[in-house]
C-alpha cells in the first residue's frame, strides 16, 4: 500500500483574530469604567428595590459608617459651592480657619466628620494623616446637632441651584443616627432627600412586581 | 503563519562576494501582545464598578405644633409597625390596647403578609402605614421597611418617633425570646 503522506502543519494559530477581540474589549472596558472611589469611609450600603440611579451633580451627601458616624460632603464638581459652605461656618462659628485649610476642604474627596471644635485641626492633617483619622463624627444630639449647621450652609450655597441630597448609610447604622440627620434635614426645611442603595430584585407575586410586569408608572 | 521567520536565505550558493539581504517576513508573533491585552482587560473588569448604586426617595413630613394641622389618620385603618433589636420586626393594627394585647412579634419575611392582608380588609382611603424603628433598629431595617411600602404599593406612610410603651412592649418580648 502506498504511504498516505499527512503534510506536517504548523500549530502556531494565527493570533491577529484574537489580539483585535482582546483590544476591542480592552478599549470597551477603558471607557466605560468608573473607579470605585477610594473612599475614606467604609459603607455597605443597604439594598432597596429602587431602579432610579442616584444623581451625580449638585450632590451633597450625608455618609453614616457602620459606628453610626456622620460624615458630611460635598460632590467634587462644586468647588465653588464647598467655598462657600466653609466661609460660612467660618464666619458662623468664629473658627479662624486659614486660606490653606479652607483649601484642604474644598479639595476634591474631602469629607468632613469632626466636630466643629476639632474643624481646624482636622483640616491641618495632609492626605495620609486623613487616612488614617480615627474621625468621631459630626455630633447630633437634640442639644447640639452640628450637622443642621452644614445642612443650613450647604443649602444657603446652592440657592438658585437644585441641591442633590444624599444619605448613605451603613447597614448596621443605628436608627437613632438616622434620626439625628433627619432632623437636621428638618430643621432646615428640607422635606425630600434620597438614600442611596444598591440594586436589588423585585420579589415574586408582589403588588410592585405586577406593576412593573405591566409597565405602569411608578412614583 | 504568526512567528518571525528567521531562517535567512542562505540556500543558493552565490560567488564569492554577493551578498542576499535577508528576506524578513512581516508577521510578528502576536501571543505576547494578547497576554497583555487580557491581562489589562482582568483588570479593568476587576476595578470597575458596573452597578451603578440607586437612590431611594424618601419625602419627610412637617412637623407642626398645632394639632389642628396634622393629619389626622382614622385609628382603625392604622397599621404600625415598629423596628426591633436583631432584626426583630413588631405590629399591631389600629390602636395599642392598654393591656399591649394586639401587639405581636413578626420578622421581614411575614410583614408582607400582614402589609397585604390589612392593606386588603381596609379602606384604601384609611389604609395608612406608621414605622416606628427602636432605638436599637438599623438603618438597614428602615431602609428595608421603607422597601417594603414601595414594593406592596402602600400610598401613605409616615415614620414617626416610637413612644416609650412600644419600647417597653418590646424590649419584654425580646427579653423573652432571648434575643440580643
Amino acid at each position: 500500500m502506498p504511504k498516505v503522506k499527512v503534510p506536517r502543519k504548523s500549530t502556531s494559530v494565527d493570533m491577529t483574530a484574537m489580539c483585535d477581540v482582546a483590544f476591542l474589549l480592552l478599549s470597551f472596558f477603558i471607557l466605560t469604567t468608573k473607579f470605585k472611589s477610594d473612599d475614606t469611609v467604609a459603607v455597605v450600603t443597604p439594598k432597596s428595590v429602587s431602579t432610579k440611579a442616584a444623581a451625580d451633580k449638585n450632590v451633597v451627601m450625608v455618609t453614616m459608617d457602620k459606628d453610626g458616624k456622620a460624615y458630611f460632603s460635598v460632590g467634587d464638581n462644586n468647588v465653588a459651592e464647598k467655598q462657600d459652605i466653609i466661609d460660612m461656618i467660618d464666619q458662623g462659628k468664629n473658627l479662624g480657619l486659614t486660606a490653606q485649610e479652607k483649601a484642604a476642604f474644598a479639595r476634591s474627596g474631602s469629607i468632613v466628620g469632626v466636630p466643629f471644635s476639632m474643624l481646624k485641626s482636622y483640616l491641618d492633617l495632609n492626605a495620609d494623616q486623613v487616612k488614617n483619622f480615627k474621625a468621631p463624627g459630626i455630633p447630633l444630639d437634640t442639644a447640639d446637632n452640628q450637622l443642621t449647621v452644614w445642612m443650613n450652609a450647604a443649602t444657603r450655597s446652592f440657592t438658585g441651584n437644585t441641591m442633590t441630597l444624599l444619605v448613605k448609610g451603613d447597614n448596621n447604622a443605628k436608627y437613632p443616627t438616622f434620626k439625628g440627620v433627619i432632623d437636621a434635614f428638618k430643621r432646615n426645611e428640607i422635606f425630600k432627600f434620597s438614600m442611596v442603595t444598591d440594586p436589588e430584585g423585585v420579589p415574586e407575586g408582589t403588588a410592585l412586581a405586577a406593576k412593573r410586569a405591566t409597565g405602569a408608572k411608578e412614583d | 503563519m504568526a512567528e518571525m521567520d528567521t531562517s535567512g536565505g542562505g540556500k543558493h550558493k552565490k560567488g564569492p562576494g554577493v551578498k542576499k539581504g535577508k528576506k524578513l517576513s512581516t508577521r510578528i508573533d502576536l501571543t505576547p501582545m494578547v497576554d497583555l491585552g487580557f491581562l489589562l482587560i482582568t483588570f479593568f473588569i476587576f476595578t470597575t464598578t458596573m452597578s451603578q448604586p440607586t437612590a431611594m426617595k424618601l419625602f419627610l413630613p412637617k412637623d407642626t405644633e398645632k394639632p389642628e394641622e396634622q393629619n389626622k389618620i382614622k385609628a382603625s385603618g392604622a397599621l404600625t409597625i415598629m423596628l426591633g433589636k436583631g432584626d426583630g420586626v413588631y405590629y399591631y393594627e389600629g390602636e395599642l390596647l392598654p393591656d399591649g394585647s394586639n401587639f405581636k412579634g413578626s420578622n421581614f419575611k411575614d410583614i408582607r403578609r400582614e402589609i397585604i392582608d390589612k392593606k386588603k380588609s381596609t379602606n384604601p382611603q384609611d389604609f395608612v402605614v406608621v414605622i416606628k424603628p427602636g432605638p436599637e433598629a438599623t438603618y438597614k431595617n428602615t431602609v428595608d421597611i421603607l422597601d417594603e411600602m414601595t414594593i406592596n404599593d402602600v400610598k401613605r406612610y409616615a415614620m414617626v418617633d416610637i413612644f416609650d410603651q412600644e419600647i417597653q412592649l418590646m424590649k419584654a418580648t425580646e427579653a423573652s425570646q432571648g434575643i440580643k
